[in-house]
């Protein structure tokens, strides 16, 4: 990997990005939905190429011309402050357009339909469609019907894949291999597409995964899928047990509406029982990463101690998402017709 | 116009006398005229079932013809269509129309339609409670005389327990059963498909068992306290089958029916297809309610159809436009569209030796007509007797075909089963003495 800094070279063209070479690269994926059916080598790709990335956005003028050509579109029907500006961020970095669309002071609120919506917006020109939507299951209805590539920035309580992969690039950054660690995810698993899609890559590449939170806010029937129906993950009530030799903590967010919902009795008592706090943090393995796919309720799942301490990667998990998108978009449209014809010239631009 | 059809050489099938065996069937005047060996057909219209099964044909206790006011999703004319294509000549009209069928005259609308329109019988079932809303009783004698077979505010449930205990004693003035949807709303909140761990896998949000089977149990009281009948509609899951079980043990008046998708798919049908496979779905036209449950419950159903604890198979035909499955899982209509697939379908427990062919026969013909005693209303309804009405039945039962949804009779073409491949074919269906179907030969 060469950092080129001179000045020079920069006016005239930007260094190469250093990604993984494409014969060492088994993507095949026209779309990015979930990590349930990725194999520990995608896996590794994506963490290749985010490093890769990493190296571009430390340059002085973080720019280059990887995705020239490539509308990018990010079609949000729920609110999101930092994946679309990471996502918009990432496109712009690779040279790409971005044009953002939001699901209301759009054709969506007169009543158009998702997929009308989606041929839409690939009948402008869009090769990317980034989707966030309330509806788990929406991304894979837009794929079925999209020649553009679809990343799921967010369906439902279904999946988070940019995520969870952030997320593991971070815990590799910090520990290395993932495989034999422990990782418990704490909070409201039940309404979380974090924690699925956690659940599948952390497990596929050996990680340990304990799920905790009071029994309302657990997914039923967790344990009756038969195998590969899901994840291999242990259960635990009971925080301090939990939390026991961990080297992960990730604290989900505690939404409010879960109070009016009657999951828990208030946020008084779930604080006192499920807080990530820096008592219980005492029993995690020293060094253990504090993790929190944000926006954090500080003082309810997570102390305020606790999330801006000295083991907090919370801020580096928002640097990171951004390196992580990056590859996620460079990956996605080496199979998109537009991509593909640009293919040879990329990546040595 | 009803003529003159003699069916010859099949294996009749008539589970109401216990006959099984090779034989004619001659049907005259629109009814049937004789069983037996080497009847006389001459002049009449033959059909060779020589090699097939011929059955007193098919009783639906559970269609939704959406008509009048949704006629964009189905109407009389195309749903009866689908069900001769189904092998139904007999077919209960469930209330949950625009307007609701809650008075006399949209009841007399419904029959008027049928007349002059259906392609086989259809009997309507009025509402419990006016505009079905749950809070008071429809006019219920009025909707006896106009010709109601029960009672039912299907699609919904009789949430209130007192007014589900009145519309029962009320009712039996009448000597009519009330046919509950069994769903306890507030454990079916915002619930798409049936909890487990495919809802889990699927972030949708599932009803528990426990939704269907406390208000089964409420209706079993209320069935002792009240001595009254009911029916409860499609039964789903284990518990619910128990429940059934017990309460017809202790000779209360219980009866229920199953359809055709929950004996034979699970809840993993909306994660990855009736097919099976690997790759995430979000099948809407599994969308259904009461969902698809787990393995363990389609054993349940189907153990208690054999042993008579269900009655019968009814479709639960809920046909809706393509618009209203083609979007995101949590805004798709619930319902299958069943008349034309329930009998390939439930072929599958023959062939799959967990229910004899007469038994399957018994459950789609007597047995629903037993359930709501629909004979008092149509005398000889479900059998091959001497004077019954000519409707008739002829089945292959092993015969291949390839479910195409875009080729039904019926207007909703949402099932789950397009493309796949069922073994046990509707060859022919006479309906009143007349063929509503044939296959490959167009009946108009």
């Amino acid at each position: 990997m060469t950092t080129m800094r001179d000045p020079e070279t920069r006016a005239e063209a930007s260094p190469p990005i250093a990604v993984p070479a494409p014969e060492e690269t088994p993507w095949r994926r026209r779309h990015l939905l979930d990590l349930d059916d990725f194999s520990v080598d995608e896996l590794g790709l994506v963490m290749r190429t985010t490093d890769a990335m990493k190296e571009v956005l430390s340059r002085e003028v973080p720019r280059v011309p990887a995705l020239r050509g490539t509308t990018i579109v990010t079609l949000f029907y729920e609110n999101s402050t930092r994946t679309r500006a990471s996502f918009e961020l990432a496109g712009k970095v690779l040279g790409a357009d971005v044009i953002n669309v939001s699901a209301s002071g759009s054709s969506v609120t007169k009543g158009e339909s998702l997929i009308d919506t989606v041929k839409t917006l690939q009948a402008i020109g869009a090769d990317v469609l980034v989707m966030r939507h309330h509806r788990s299951g929406a991304p894979y209805l837009a794929a079925r019907h999209a020649e553009a590539a679809v990343v799921n920035a967010g369906d439902g309580l279904h999946a988070h894949p940019t995520q969870a992969l952030l997320d593991l690039y971070t815990i590799r950054g910090a520990l290395g291999d993932v495989r034999g660690r422990k990782v418990v995810i704490v909070g409201d698993v039940l309404h979380s597409r974090v924690a699925r899609s956690n659940m599948w890559s952390l497990t596929a590449l050996g990680a340990e995964v304990v799920l905790c939170a009071p029994p309302t806010l657990l997914p039923r029937g967790l344990r009756d899928a038969p195998e590969g129906g899901l994840p291999r993950v242990r259960v635990e009530t009971d925080i301090d047990r939990a939390i026991e030799g961990a080297d992960v903590v990730m604290a989900l967010r505690m939404q409010t509406e879960r109070m009016h919902g009657g999951f828990v009795p208030g946020m008084r008592e779930y604080s006192r029982l499920y807080q990530v706090n820096a008592k219980r943090l005492a029993h995690a393995n020293p060094g253990a990463l504090v993790l929190h796919p944000g926006p954090m309720n500080e003082g309810v799942e997570i102390s305020h101690e606790v999330a801006h301490g000295l083991q907090s990667h919370v801020e580096e998990q928002v640097a990171n998402g951004v390196a992580v998108r990056m590859a996620v978009l460079w990956l996605i449209t080496r199979n998109t017709p537009r991509g593909g014809r640009t293919a040879s010239s990329r990546g040595a631009l | 116009m009803s003529e003159r059809i003699i069916i010859r050489g099949g294996r009749v099938i008539d589970p109401a006398s216990g006959h099984d065996g090779i034989a004619d069937v001659l049907i005259e005047d629109g009814r049937i005229s004789a069983v037996g060996a080497s009847l006389d057909g001459a002049g009449a219209r033959e059909i060779d079932a020589r090699g097939l099964v011929v059955a007193p044909g098919f009783v639906d206790l559970h269609a939704h013809l959406r008509d009048p006011g949704l006629e964009y999703k189905e109407d009389i004319e195309s749903g009866t269509r689908a069900a001769a294509r189904g092998g139904f000549t007999t077919v209960c009209a469930m209330p949950n129309t625009e307007p609701a069928m809650d008075t006399r005259s949209v009841i007399e609308y419904v029959l008027r339609e049928a007349a002059a329109r259906a392609s086989v019988r259809v009997l309507p079932i009025g509402a419990v409670s006016k505009g079905r809303a749950g809070k008071d009783l429809a006019e219920l004698g009025d909707l006896a005389a106009a010709g109601c077979v029960a009672f039912s505010d299907d699609g919904a449930p009789v949430h209130d327990a007192t007014l589900m205990r009145l519309a029962l004693e009320y009712a039996s003035a009448f000597d009519l059963p009330i046919i509950d949807h069994c769903e306890e709303p507030s454990l079916a909140r915002d619930a798409v498909m049936h909890e487990g761990w495919v809802a889990a896998r699927l972030g949708l949000r599932g009803a528990p068992a426990a939704a269907e089977e406390s208000p089964v149990a409420r209706d079993i009281a209320l069935a002792a306290t009240t001595g009254a009948h009911v029916h409860i509609a499609h039964v789903s899951t284990r518990g619910a089958v128990e429940e059934v079980r017990r309460a017809k043990a202790r000779g209360l008046r219980v009866t229920t029916e199953v359809t055709p998708h929950h004996l034979t798919l699970t809840d993993e049908t909306v994660a990855f297809g009736a097919g099976g496979g690997d790759e995430l779905l979000y099948e809407t036209n599994a969308k259904v309610n009461p969902p698809l449950r787990s393995q363990d419950d389609v054993d349940a159903c189907v153990a208690a159809l054999a042993d008579g604890t269900i009655d019968c198979v009814a479709t639960d035909h809920a046909p809706h436009a393509a618009t209203e499955k083609l979007c995101e899982f949590d805004d798709a209509a619930f319902g299958i569209s069943g008349l034309e697939t329930a009998f390939g379908l439930c072929m599958r427990l023959v062939h799959a030796k967990a229910l004899p062919l007469a038994a399957l026969v018994e459950r789609m013909t007597i047995g629903p007509v037993r359930a709501l005693g629909l004979d008092r209303h149509v005398p000889g309804l479900g059998t091959l007797a001497p004077g019954a009405p000519g409707d008739v039945v002829v089945l292959d039962p092993g015969a291949e075909w390839t479910v195409e949804p875009e080729r039904f009779a019926s207007k909703g073409k949402n099932t789950p089963l397009g493309g796949m491949t069922l073994r046990g074919t509707v060859v022919a269906t006479v309906a009143g003495g007349r063929v509503v179907h044939e296959t490959g030969v167009p009946v108009g």
